[in-house]
């Protein structure tokens, strides 16, 4: 049984405690950090074969493992939309399926013998093939990655079990808010026919052949396309010398183009999606963000840490801290490498306080509107930007990756060191000209997913609601199992 | 903070990820210093100066199983509280927020005696009472200065700032330059030291928010909390680590500043720190900052042993979700020699395409899209499940997964393992544990963990040695001793669609 008053006096004892303050200690606010000692990271080599083939080698013998990826030109955004899904069947199957002379199966068996990997994927705008082994194994492991990069063979049970796998997926999309909400916000910030919000369905991936996969891969997979980096403990000279070898001799092959894809502002208004066993509405406001080459993009990443990002935003402290209505809220402008991000400023709370939810939301770009940033949250953000700049690059694999980004997307490669020094230059002018740029109250799409029958104030009371039917297409009669859905 | 639950995945998966010959042990122990404080506090340091960064895991070997009994949450309540600083850090004047923090406890305390009245609650009074509650809220709101903890720490260059608490324990993690050491050896020992119960109340709401967001709308949330509830009558994992919702509607401050002062001593916690660190310099300044600590004794574990199950459970789900199927079979604590045993069952049957459950469930048999079985389900610490899992094709039943797994465990009972499937459990188990050792945050974690349960972070490596030592033997004798009908309990969704009983959630667009 529980007495409140003994545990009152257990909370004067932590008051007394916590009086007790140290006495040479410097105050957390007086230390002097020394500054942080130069560090220029490593920078991988990048090499061009004649057939176009990029390759970035970034050695680190710190451990015995090598690990290398080649990154495919064209991706999901290419595929055809009555087969929506066949860049995933094709980034599964290109693996399980095998090559022309050894199984899927039997690679397993020779791989995980290995504790290695050998992996394939199907990406919005590439695919990718990569390999993970212990150095000792590298040779035999790379001669099956060469195996599969250049005659895989999809056969057709493994393009039967990843349509199942897909199925699975299609059937549970409606389970998990995440995944809903996922899903509906890019088709309502896109457009449901946009290639970057597409959805897989029963008849689409069933569309899919094994002819189509091989296909794909016909009409993609050639060195021009590739960008290819290795890191790992292994001599660089050889390494070099090891992959001129495999891939000098590979002709080039027709230009991967990227898809016109057109882009247009969401229609501004209230999306409600019903779902009738949560206790929680998650609420989305969304808009077309912007890319990362746009020479607003550095006031926009500062615009976002203020707002948004972190501990010590304005969403974070008003919205949890201060307010209580939310454990998940956050958000600010998207970007994207070559397309339009999305912006989306998300929170999740109550059903009973979701109307309450809104309008705090709304309140928050209200005040960004009128004052985007004061003198200490500019330098806040930009504190917490450039101090926090060494973990772009405090591994020479995330040097690696940084360089085979902007490689594919066609950016300078010393586009980070830019970064920074562009950050540097934001002033509060600038965060209140991209604040009123690109967040604009009468022109989000906002959407609702809760159980209105616990809501205190309906929807409604904002403004007309549109519904969002979400109900799953069924399979086509004989696709599944026994019994079927 | 944010990873609690997730957690409760990862270790799923712990005794599997983790794990290099102890014979290379000593080029290891030339980088790694530990230093046990006068008054209990261990910290162990691996110098990594690849770059000028470090990572630190602070642990503390208290989780929800430590929850009092009426006070679920509040393991996990006090892990978001070490985030809302200190009589330094949050306030604009402490000495006047002090006592409108005690007036706040105060006026709780009066409220919650009216609130829980069995008879003769007064409805003006409970108002009045709660209004004052409010006020004295209010007012103490009034010298907070919001999340300037977090605030400092990403403006001095933190990345990753998260906590999570989980079973066994509640653990506090960030990067920083390493030129900021001394700054975080100021903010870490200040919130372990002294954390201020301020704005207690409204993080209890963002805590309801966190129970809404991963139990209650969740399907598997639903699920694993009914499980945990059936499996377990005795030993505190049958608790939920997030908390009862009426729990969390009722404990105060002053309950959490009790659970941090008997749990959150120097003997009970341990740091892993992994970066560009010169332990000549680091270990000093540790010293000063970490010695401020009051020394206490460590505190006495209370538990109950799970009593033997001695029937078979089963715990069905009517959701509007599509089916999911787990069963359990208790094992006993990490401690029990058979521990490594349990991994390579783990392993063999669940790690990657060549395990038996993808195998057998997804691959031949065409019925499930995932299927595992995993150790270390919730926690570790105490007697627990070895779990199985599957996740049904469309049209394919739960019954069918259960037979399934029967199959798999009948087929380990009465033949032993191949030599090819051991010998694959100990390469990747040593090959794991190379990968593992690439990141800070994740060589800062396993050597705090290694350290604190086994009392010396070289455990991490010797456990290779384990591995080595597991027999077909072994492996059989552990799956006729666990794996029987009287140890099991069973917990599935069953898909309830629109049309199912009146007064039965229904499901719209949903199924």
């Amino acid at each position: 049984m529980r007495t409140i008053q003994s545990r009152f006096a257990l909370f004067s004892v932590v008051l007394l405690a916590a009086a007790i303050c140290p006495a040479q200690l410097t105050p957390w606010n007086k230390i002097q950090a020394p500054p942080l000692p130069a560090f220029t990271p490593q920078q991988p080599t990048r090499v061009q074969l004649p057939n176009g083939m990029v390759i970035f080698l970034q050695p680190d013998h710190e451990l015995p493992l090598i690990e290398a990826t080649a990154r495919i030109r064209g991706g999901s955004i290419s595929e055809p939309a009555n087969k929506t899904g066949l860049v995933d069947l094709y980034g599964e199957t290109w693996r399980t399926g095998g090559t022309k002379t050894r199984t899927g199966d039997q690679m397993d068996d020779f791989l995980e013998a290995r504790a290695a990997k050998i992996e394939t994927d199907g990406e919005t705008d590439s695919t990718s093939i990569s390999l993970d082994c212990l150095k000792g194994d590298f040779d035999a492991v790379f001669e099956m990655f060469l195996d599969l990069l250049r005659n895989p063979e999809f056969r057709a049970d493994k393009l039967e079990l990843a349509q199942d796998q897909m199925y699975t997926g299609i059937a549970r999309r409606n389970d998990r808010v995440g995944s809903i909400v996922r899903r509906e916000t890019r088709i309502i910030a896109y457009g449901k026919d946009n290639p970057y919000a597409r959805v897989a369905e029963f008849t689409t991936v069933a569309a899919v052949t094994r002819q189509d996969l091989l296909n794909w891969h016909q009409q993609y997979v050639h060195p021009n396309n590739i960008i290819f980096g290795i890191t790992g403990d292994f001599d660089p000279k050889a390494m070099q010398a090891k992959l001129e070898q495999a891939f000098g001799s590979w002709p080039k092959g027709p230009e991967a183009k990227q898809p016109d894809v057109k882009f247009t502002e969401p229609k501004p208004g209230t999306y409600f999606i019903r779902k009738t066993d949560v206790n929680q509405s998650t609420i989305a406001m969304l808009d077309l963000g912007i890319e990362r080459s746009n020479p607003d993009y550095y006031a926009v990443t500062v615009m976002n840490e203020i707002f948004g990002g972190g501990f010590s935003s304005r969403l974070f402290s008003n919205i949890r801290s201060k307010l209580g209505l939310a454990y998940s809220v956050g958000g600010g402008v998207g970007y994207a490498w070559d397309h339009p991000g999305l912006t989306n400023i998300q929170m999740q709370t109550k059903s009973a306080s979701t109307v309450e939810g809104i309008q705090a939301l709304d309140k928050e770009i209200d005040d960004l509107q009128k004052n985007a940033a004061t003198p200490e949250e500019l330098k806040r953000a930009k504190d917490t930007i450039l101090n926090s700049f060494v973990f772009q690059f405090d591994t020479p694999e995330k040097v690696l990756h940084e360089k085979m980004a902007y490689e594919f997307y066609h950016y300078p490669l010393d586009f980070l060191e830019r970064y920074r020094a562009e950050v540097e230059k934001v002033t509060a002018d600038d965060v209140t000209r991209v604040a009123r740029k690109y967040v604009h109250k009468d022109r989000l799409a906002v959407l609702v997913l809760g159980n209105d029958s616990e809501f205190s104030t309906p929807l409604s009371s904002l403004g007309p609601v549109q519904n969002v039917d979400i109900a799953i297409p069924p399979p086509p009669a004989g696709l599944m199992g026994p019994g079927g859905e | 903070m944010k990873r609690w639950f997730a957690k409760l995945f990862c270790l799923l998966l712990l005794a599997v990820a983790l794990p290099l010959a102890a014979q290379d042990l000593s080029s290891y122990e030339k980088q790694v210093s530990v230093k046990t404080l006068p008054n209990g506090l261990t910290v162990v340091l691996w110098r990594r100066p690849e770059a000028p960064v470090f990572s630190f895991f602070t642990m503390v070997d208290a989780g929800s199983a430590q929850d009092p009994r009426d006070e679920t949450g509040l393991a996990h309540m006090m892990e978001h509280m070490a985030f809302k600083g200190t009589p330094d850090i949050g306030t604009t004047d402490y000495a006047a927020e002090k006592p409108a923090l005690e007036k706040v406890e105060q006026t709780y305390a009066a409220y919650e005696a009216e609130r829980i009245k069995r008879t003769g609650q007064d409805p003006q009074k409970l108002a009045q009472l709660k209004q004052a509650w409010q006020d004295a809220i209010a007012a103490a709101d009034k010298y907070v200065v919001k999340n300037q903890f977090g605030e400092v720490v990403e403006s001095h260059g933190g990345v990753g700032m998260n906590a999570f608490t989980n079973y066994d324990e509640t653990a506090y993690m960030y990067s920083m330059p390493s030129n900021e050491i001394e700054l975080w050896a100021a903010l870490e020992s200040d919130r372990m030291l002294h954390p201020v119960m301020r704005e207690f109340y409204k993080e209890r709401s963002v805590v309801m928010e966190e129970r809404r967001m991963r139990t209650d709308s969740s399907p598997t949330g639903r699920l694993f909390e009914q499980f945990l509830g059936t499996a377990f009558m005795a030993n505190p994992y049958h608790r939920p680590t997030i908390g009862y919702a009426s729990d969390l509607q009722s404990f105060s401050a002053t309950d959490a500043a009790s659970f941090f002062h008997r749990y959150y001593v120097p003997s009970n916690m341990v740091i892993g720190l992994v970066g560009d660190l010169d332990p000549g310099k680091v270990f000093p300044i540790i010293e000063r900052y970490f010695g401020q600590l009051p020394t206490a004794a460590k505190p006495v574990e209370l538990f109950t042993d799970e009593p033997p199950q001695n029937s078979v459970r089963q715990v069905t789900l009517q959701d509007p979700s599509q089916p999911i199927y787990v069963e359990g079979y208790h094992r006993p604590s990490y401690l029990a020699p058979d521990d490594v045993v349990y991994d390579a069952i783990s392993d063999i049957l669940s790690n990657g395409r060549t395990s038996r459950l993808y195998r057998s469930l997804v691959r031949d048999k065409k019925i499930a899209a995932a299927a595992a079985g995993v150790t270390g389900f919730p926690g570790v610490k105490y007697g627990h499940l070895f779990a199985f899992y599957a996740v049904p094709l469309p049209g394919h039943s739960n019954e069918e997964m259960q037979k399934a797994f029967r199959e798999e465990i009948e087929k380990l009972k009465a033949q032993d393992v191949t030599d090819e499937e051991l010998q694959m459990f100990k390469t990747r188990t040593k090959a794991d544990l190379i990968r593992g050792l690439a990141s800070n945050e994740g060589l800062a974690e396993q050597l705090a963990i290694y350290q604190m349960r086994y009392g010396d972070w070289r455990e991490l490596f010797r456990y290779l040695d384990r591995v080595d030592k597991v027999t077909k033997a072994d492996i059989r004798r552990v799956s006729n001793t666990v794996f029987v009908d009287t140890n099991r309990t069973i917990g599935v969704i069953q898909t309830q669609t629109a049309s199912g009983p009146p007064g039965a959630p229904a499901s719209k667009g949903g199924e």
